[in-house]
């Protein structure tokens, strides 16, 4: 990795590109106008054929969910007699999703409730414990500190699902099992934030920057509450959405710990509807419009969050 | 407050946390693992007594052709997903960050959706893909002459294979996508100074560079292979080809939800570990020698 990071030296920062081809757009971020520096002296067939390949790429990847759209539109009889990319003879996605709100004493609106009490709870928790664990193991010199880092890196080895059966024990032995403190406590752990947080508040936070504000007379805490927290806003989002969709999507673990149904999360009750659907067949009409309804948000969630991808995460610190 | 115990103050909650949930459950599945209960009175009514068993559960378990079965289909599974997944992570990543790329912003949400459907939701819209009479998939393929039962017991760990890789590739991607940003662009400038084309920069700069986000991911898929949980067990009433030892996973929550047999399935849990373990470390130690090299 060393190798190349040598050749950056001492070159004039004129990362602005305001004479470069191509960049037109209003604000040209610095990364934004890197890339289209290189822009500059592609060829349009490269272009096309790139972007082709990325197309197809691309319906590969929304087929499922541009079934789901289409089909939550139908009755169930037309779920099975009509083409399953096209639209049915009737259109009832209203009264479907109505169905899908109203069924089982609102159950469903119910479950959404509980994943994003985990997953937001969860997330915003866990990022914070991760960045200042990861920014101390990147930032201070201290005794064992290598240790811990692989002792945690050891911890993030070991499937989540092999702590999940004997976690369970834990908890029955107090009394936590099938309450929501079972799902969200082992939730508020991310070995994984750690990893992130580490690598990047190593790559983007510059001792001197540091050193300067524990001249000023800033305590550790302060430091880290103002000036750390925000040069690591790229990785904290990343880490927020990463764990929050972790949470979301965690099955074994709630699985293992609730038996209340109440207490579910969608995941599992979505799956207890798609395990009825053999018995009555009306459950398949749910399973599909509940099964939409789960998608939009995160849907939402990540082309929103978009825009926080952009722009490399090291940007607009000392390089080093 | 001094620099002395600040790092210990912020590591404080992470900590304690990881050694509540992460290193108690593995002393305790270990302690099990080496356990074996035994009930008396005919229905076990009369109370349940550990004595330990040595490691008679790890025995049980390797001897176990269902397990080992289970085994040996995950390291199939990986060899063959976890390699296309990671390939195309790391081709869709570059092409993605291109200068050739149009609307790299819109491909990369569309790659990354399926990362926020959960695996149980994503394999019940791919069922719907697979069930004959639902799926257009296999209309359409019948109509040109080709049939497949996606659900079958040979093509169902490759239809698995398929949900997992749909779910993760976006994932993986952004990853090393991530890394791909945190290249300096006065590296691009020295390279195009130096008359370096788009593949030598590929080559020399780029894979170099990502390859601790290579290995992250690949670890992450390694591990994953072998927690594969959902997926089959949604699948299991849809497929006569899955059992409910289908995969490790599966094979420990039957053993210790069905069958009560606490120490077997901690024993597995502890193989399956294990297992992650060595082949993550194997990874690291080829991702290090193979840097070396270069």
């Amino acid at each position: 990795m060393s190798t190349s990071t040598q050749t950056q030296g001492s070159s004039a920062h004129s990362t602005g590109g305001a004479g470069t081809p191509g960049a037109t757009s209003k604000r040209t971020k610095p990364g934004k106008a890197a890339r289209e520096s290189r822009t500059a002296g592609t060829k349009p067939t490269t272009t096309i054929i790139v972007t082709a390949i990325l197309v197809i790429v691309a319906l590969y990847f929304l087929v499922p969910v541009y079934w789901v759209i289409v089909n939550a539109t139908k009755s169930t009889e037309d779920l099975f007699g009509t083409n399953g990319f096209w639209l049915g003879n009737s259109f009832q996605l209203f009264s479907n999703l109505g169905d899908v709100l109203t069924a089982n004493g609102g159950a469903f609106p119910r479950w959404a409730l509980n994943s994003l009490l985990y997953s937001g709870v969860g997330a915003v928790f866990a990022c914070y414990f991760a960045v200042a664990a990861g920014y101390a193991l990147a930032k201070f010199e201290f005794p064992g500190r290598n240790a811990i880092f692989a002792f945690v890196l050891g911890g993030v080895l070991v499937p989540g699902t092999a702590t999940a059966l004997p976690l369970f024990l834990v908890f029955s032995k107090i009394g936590l099992t099938n309450t929501y403190w079972s799902v969200l406590i082992p939730s508020l752990l991310s070995p994984f934030g750690l990893f992130l947080a580490r690598i990047y508040a190593s790559a983007a936070i510059p001792d001197e920057v540091l050193e300067a504000a524990r001249m000023d007379g800033a305590s550790e805490m302060r430091i880290f509450h103002t000036i750390v927290l925000r040069q690591l806003v790229p990785a904290i989002v990343t880490i927020l959405l990463f764990q929050f969709v972790a949470i979301w999507n965690n099955y074994f673990l709630p699985l293992v710990m609730l038996a209340d149904e109440k207490l579910y999360p969608i995941t599992l009750g979505l799956n207890n509807w798609r395990a009825q659907t053999d018995r009555l067949p009306e459950f398949y009409q749910l399973t599909v419009g509940g099964a939409l309804l789960s998608v939009i948000p995160l849907a939402i969630l990540i082309i929103v969050l978009q825009r926080f991808w952009r722009g490399g995460l090291t940007e607009g610190s000392v390089k080093g | 407050m001094r620099s002395k115990s600040a790092p210990w103050v912020l590591m404080a909650p992470f900590l304690l946390l990881f050694l509540f949930t992460m290193v108690l459950p593995i002393i305790i599945a270990i302690v099990q693992s080496f356990l074996t209960v035994q009930r008396t009175g005919l229905v076990g009514e009369d109370g349940a007594v550990s004595r330990f068993a040595g490691l008679e559960n790890y025995l049980a378990a390797l001897t176990n052709q269902n397990f080992t079965d289970s085994i040996l289909r995950m390291l199939a599974f990986g060899v063959v997903q976890v390699t296309v997944m990671i390939v195309a992570s790391t081709i869709l990543a570059l092409l993605l960050e291109s200068a050739s790329a149009r609307w790299p912003g819109l491909f990369r949400a569309a790659y990354f959706l399926p990362y926020g459907i959960p695996g149980v939701i994503a394999t019940i819209l791919w069922s719907f893909l697979y069930v004959p009479g639902l799926s257009p998939i296999v209309d359409a393929l019948g109509w040109v002459g080709i049939d497949v039962d996606f659900l079958g017991p040979n093509m169902v760990l490759w239809s698995i294979a398929n949900i997992v890789t749909w779910t993760y590739t976006g994932y993986n991607m952004l990853i090393i996508i991530a890394q791909l940003k945190a290249i300096p662009g006065d590296i691009y400038e020295a390279a195009k100074i130096d008359g370096a084309g788009p593949l030598r920069v590929v080559t020399s700069i780029q894979l170099p560079l990502i390859r601790p986000a290579l290995m992250l991911t690949i670890i992450f898929s390694i591990i994953g292979t072998l927690q594969l949980f959902a997926e089959p067990q949604v699948l299991s009433s849809m497929s006569s080809g899955i059992n409910s030892e289908y995969t490790p996973n599966l094979s420990a929550y039957a053993y210790a939800f069905q069958y009560n047999d606490l120490g077997m399935a901690s024993a597995e849990a502890v193989i399956i570990a294990l297992a992650a373990f060595i082949l993550s470390a194997a990874a690291l130690g080829i991702s290090n020698r193979l840097g070396r090299k270069s």
